[in-house]
């Protein structure tokens, strides 16, 4: 009963004082949408906030977490190679495997959305294959794939006459071999996000548009993609957090090699913090994502409102 | 290009007719475009597991041998299958993720069904801000929290058990099932709970006779998406557990089946297939569910 007297104070007092029954249920109301809510309370509270802030403070500890050293942390990955490596890394990842998921998927949907209705399903069954396995057990797969003595891929390239590509070996090709497998396993997500836009833009605008005369380039640029818009940032940006965040393909595929120069920051805080035991150390490193993740989380959220009050 | 541009020449003389024609050519070369880019797309999407599938069928000596082409399979096998299935190890890592995603998805489903309802219907003071709350948590990446998470479960001497990870889970999975939950709770007309209300129903009564019967859909694509993201979870396992007979199976297949000198592929591949099985078996008989929930986060909600 003590948690119901707390949450009729807690009340603004905008409620009308109306009959006795009427305040009873009233609070009673709050009193069960708080016991309601509470467990939510209790995992976003204890798992996510608190956790967060208690990186934050990790981050300023020492390697041994006995006494504090500021922004030690910070200055000495300030003064590793290896760090800016990752800086660059992460985000040449993150913005080149975005942008070819979002054009691939925004493809696909637009040729899924041309054929016949009838067809569409199995299609968008087989296409969205990637998305539906676990990425860390396919890519174990295109780790096998671009094997170095016996990679499949190689093999279908020497049949055009091309020498073979060392896939993982060389830090270029290791990079755009994680981007590949980045793009394989996200591609299918954004088609199916457009593809649900485009069914929901009306079809008396391409109508008029027809009739006014306009080529279909036109009709994808004044009408589809206006329309569009906000799912499509919507959709990248959400993507752009998932990406730089990532950790499984890496891991994977290179484990950051060869000499460290795959590592994107999760990966990096990983070595740092649990494989090396620099438990500070490794917070500060995954500290680096926040800025970026909360402009694309701001972002995403105005669109979503945006597109909520839309839809009232 | 040429021939939409011939054929307009064609129509400024000949009228509205020929005009048509073109459309309809312009219109079946868009299919055929179509049909095309469909297909090379199928074909690349597949590739990877089709490949897997294919040496998974080798035996060690065909996988050894170079010669002639990778992609096919000349004497198929089902010894790597036999032996994972009578693998105790692989048996075990398939145990824990059952019992790891079972209790996860419960958890999730009870958490976020209560919440969602509350922040649907019942206006209180702040419901508001925590459904934005709910939201904001759903966009924080695991990997932003695994290394406090792993002080505060190691701290709670939970390192190293299946248990550490059913607590942690719901971080990953609480957030965008409540969300997608209150999205299918609002669109439930008002009059519904009205007339219940008139009826002298309580507010548990109506959510379990009005509300989850009538979103069962809903709550049916957050049951498999809470699915999918513990079975495919990642980051968690790979920091937390290191004893094999403690791991679920994504990280048993990627570090336990690979960590032999010489890699057993055509048991890797197995392996990682056998692994990958239950989701992609839930996604093809409850597809259109999958693909609800997978939109919903954005279009509805």
């Amino acid at each position: 009963m003590s948690a119901d007297t707390l949450t009729a104070d807690s009340r603004p007092a905008s409620v009308p004082a109306g009959t006795g029954s009427l305040k009873r249920f009233a609070r009673r109301r709050s009193t069960i949408a708080f016991l309601m809510t509470l467990p939510l309370l209790l995992v976003i509270v204890c798992l996510v906030a608190y956790p967060a802030s208690y990186g934050i403070y990790l981050s300023t500890l020492n390697r041994t977490m006995e006494r504090s050293i500021g922004f030690g942390n910070f200055e000495i990955l300030f003064d590793t190679d290896t760090f800016w490596n990752v800086v660059w890394q992460s985000c040449i990842f993150a913005i080149t495997a975005v942008i070819a998921k979002a054009l691939i998927g925004f493809w696909l949907a637009h040729m899924l959305h041309h054929i016949p209705t009838k067809g569409q399903r199995k299609w968008r069954g087989m296409l969205l294959v990637p998305w539906v396995i676990p990425p860390a057990l396919s890519t174990l797969g295109w780790w096998w794939m671009y094997d170095p003595s016996y990679s499949s891929i190689n093999y279908l390239i020497s049949l055009v006459g091309a020498p073979p590509v060392p896939w993982l070996g060389e830090p270029l090709w290791a990079r755009a071999a994680i981007i590949i497998v980045n793009v394989w396993v996200g591609a299918p997500f954004f088609m199916i996000m457009y593809l649900a836009a485009l069914k929901s833009v009306p079809e008396q605008l391409y109508e008029a548009a027809a009739i006014d005369g306009a080529s279909s380039f036109q009709r994808l640029r004044y009408v589809t993609v206006p329309m569009m818009a906000n799912i499509i940032s919507i959709t990248v940006l959400f993507s752009l957090i998932v990406t730089f965040a990532n950790y499984d393909i890496v891991r994977v595929l290179t484990n950051g090699g060869p000499r460290d120069l795959t590592h994107v920051f999760a990966s990096y805080a990983f070595q740092v913090g649990i494989l090396s035991g620099n438990i500070p150390r490794g917070a500060a490193v995954s500290l680096f994502m926040l800025p970026i993740l909360a402009i694309c989380a701001f972002f995403v959220l105005r669109g979503v409102t945006r597109r909520n009050k839309e839809q009232m | 290009m040429s021939a939409v541009s011939a054929s307009n020449d064609v129509a400024k003389g000949s009228g509205i007719y020929s005009k048509a024609g073109s459309l309809s050519r312009e219109r079946r070369w868009a299919l055929w475009m179509a049909y095309a880019s469909l297909t090379v797309a199928a074909i690349i999407f597949l590739a990877p597991p089709v490949y897997m599938f294919i040496t998974s069928l080798k035996g060690s000596a065909e996988i050894a041998n170079m010669r002639g082409n990778p992609w096919l399979v000349r004497e198929p096998t089902l010894e790597n299958y036999g032996a994972l299935l009578s693998n105790s190890m692989f048996l075990r890592f398939f145990v824990n993720s059952v019992v790891i995603t079972g209790l996860v998805v419960l958890v999730t489903m009870v958490i976020s069904i209560l919440a969602a309802f509350a922040l649907a219907r019942m206006r209180f003071f702040g419901s508001q801000f925590l459904a934005t709350g709910v939201f904001l948590t759903y966009l924080v990446p695991d990997t932003l929290l695994f290394i406090p998470l792993y002080q505060i479960v190691g701290g709670l001497g939970l390192l190293n058990s299946i248990w550490g990870l059913v607590l942690v889970y719901p971080t990953l999975t609480v957030p965008f099932c409540t969300w997608i939950m209150i999205g299918y709770f609002a669109s439930i007309p008002k009059e519904l709970d009205e007339a219940a209300l008139i009826d002298g129903a309580t507010w548990p009564q109506m959510l379990l006779k009005i509300f989850i019967p009538v979103a069962m859909p809903g709550i049916i694509a957050a049951t498999i998406f809470a699915f999918t993201v513990s079975w495919a979870a990642f980051v968690y396992p790979t920091a937390f557990v290191t004893t094999p007979d403690q791991m679920p199976l994504t990280i048993g297949v990627v570090s336990q089946l690979v960590r032999a000198d010489t890699f057993a592929w055509g048991q890797i591949m197995a392996g990682a297939l056998l692994a990958a099985l239950p989701p992609v078996v839930i996604y093809a008989f409850l597809m259109d569910y999958y693909i609800a929930g997978l939109t919903a986060g954005a279009t509805k909600g």
